[in-house]
């Protein structure tokens, strides 16, 4: 595939939504695990939901990432806040009537409840199915910390977002 | 008004405070002098060990009998139904703690004592949950420092041995961020203290300090806590070079302080030889002893609003 031709598989056009949700600059790879964690390809399922989504698609901010658009689906706020672990640095905008009304970027949240799975073989949440997890985040030396409510042991963000359950 | 840590779980020494912790030292060198059986009466006790253990098992069954109250329980989890039949380990929690008025348990997993915590109705006391947590070890090692060294603020205190894995050197390093101390780390790197917890105690005001070997630091320490170098995590020759390095031996306290006491959690193997044991430093004994005092005091503060 020529250059030019690879730049315009990269930065092929995708439909439009008249109401819904883009979750843009997703780390590339990501998006399918996304639409999984949250159950979305489930409901599109059933409700008949149009979700077009986008992989390895090129980007100026990190060189290629993924996206998502979701239609008559609007994020609320809890998942918002998930995606900074699941797609740290993609932005949220919230689309009414073809416009964006509503733009949102995920912060940090100070608790992670029953997302990710501990790091730690040995925690008690990894022979318990039934307890949610729970990771208390914070920044340490400029990074962002999780440390687990069981354990107590504490760890990168980026080796914890590797066990989504 | 009834004490702070009356009805409260013990679960992780970080969640207790300076005046709590020195509310139980009180109690436990009061406890020492004169003891009272009557503190647990009519009280029972679930003492639930999954994994094993002796001086912590017997020393708290021990202040249980000691206080007057009644045990039940098993030290090994091999005959229950959550190893026999399959039962969860929240089920099988919310059934003991419903028959007796408090559970001091150990598990092999960090994070079971929290989640018993969760789920039980009487107060839980955490006795050793996998690498993580051993409050009432930490309690007896601060009783024994202060018994020896009269206060507990700013002393220089060198940890040596297994330090990635030991929750003993991991609590009692956390409580000694209330009291400020100079800590000395002298560990081979496969078991040194990890980085996340290093850095939590330079965050609190704690001076930390790493060596290779006891000799370099010896002559400034007020506490020497040893540690056993577990043989399983290494194969036979490495184990060997490597444990023959952190071994003390009485001629290695030639230059210490002469208010040095040379503490470890026990059991030792042979990384403290025995003609340590005829010094004046050595007073690990006295330190496993002073666990039935120690625990004696949580139970005590635990289970009545008033001691």
């Amino acid at each position: 595939m020529s250059d030019t031709e690879k730049k315009d598989y990269g930065t092929l056009k995708v439909e439009a939504i008249r109401n819904g949700s883009v979750i843009d600059h997703i780390p590339a790879g990501r998006a399918l695990q996304i639409l999984r964690h949250f159950k979305i390809l489930r409901q599109a399922a059933t409700e008949q939901i149009p979700i077009t989504v986008g992989l390895n698609l090129s980007s100026n901010r990190s060189g290629t990432k993924d996206i998502i658009k979701i239609g008559d689906y609007f994020l609320d706020q809890k998942q918002v806040n998930q995606l900074a672990f699941l797609a740290p640095g993609s932005t949220i905008n919230i689309i009414k009537d073809y416009k964006v009304v509503e733009k949102l970027r995920p912060s940090l949240p100070e608790r992670v409840t029953g997302v990710f799975a501990c790091p730690n073989a040995n925690c008690i949440t990894n022979r318990e199915n039934t307890v949610d997890t729970c990771f208390t985040v914070y920044e340490s030396k400029g990074e962002v910390m999780m440390k687990c409510h069981y354990c107590e042991k504490a760890f990168s963000q980026d080796i914890v977002c590797k066990n989504l359950k | 008004m009834a004490n702070p840590l009356y009805g409260r779980d013990i679960i992780s020494i970080s969640e207790l405070t300076r005046p709590e912790i020195e509310l139980v030292l009180d109690t436990a060198k009061r406890l020492k002098e004169h003891p009272d059986h009557t503190l647990l009466k009519d009280r029972v006790i679930a003492s639930c060990f999954f994994e094993a253990s002796t001086r912590t098992r017997l020393s708290f069954e021990t202040s249980i009998h000691r206080l007057g109250g009644q045990v039940i329980g098993f030290s090994d989890a091999s005959n229950t139904s959550m190893s026999k039949k399959g039962e969860t380990f929240a089920d099988t929690i919310r059934i003991i703690t419903s028959y007796a008025d408090a559970l001091v348990m150990r598990h092999p997993q960090e994070g079971a004592a929290r989640l018993a915590a969760e789920v039980s109705k009487v107060p839980v006391i955490n006795a050793g949950d996998g690498s993580n947590q051993h409050p009432s070890q930490t309690l007896l090692d601060l009783f024994t420092i202060f018994e020896t060294q009269g206060r507990l603020d700013n002393l220089s205190i060198a940890f040596v041995g297994d330090l990635k894995y030991g929750r003993t050197v991991h609590s009692l390093a956390q409580a000694l961020c209330h009291f400020g101390a100079k800590l000395h780390f002298v560990a081979p790197k496969q078991l040194a203290m990890p980085d996340y917890l290093v850095d939590e105690l330079k965050e609190k005001g704690l001076v930390c300090e790493f060596h290779d070997s006891i000799e370099e630091i010896l002559p400034e320490l007020d506490i020497l806590y040893m540690t056993r170098v577990q043989r399983e995590r290494f194969d036979e020759s490495e184990y060997h070079s490597i444990a023959s390095k952190f071994i003390l031996r009485a001629a290695t306290l030639r230059d210490a302080k002469k208010n040095l006491k040379v503490l470890h959690p026990l059991p030792r193997i042979d990384e403290i030889t025995q003609d340590v044991d005829d010094t004046p430093y050595a007073y690990y004994f006295q330190q496993a002893a002073n666990g039935v005092f120690a625990r004696e005091a949580l139970l005590a503060l635990v289970m009545n609003e008033e001691v």
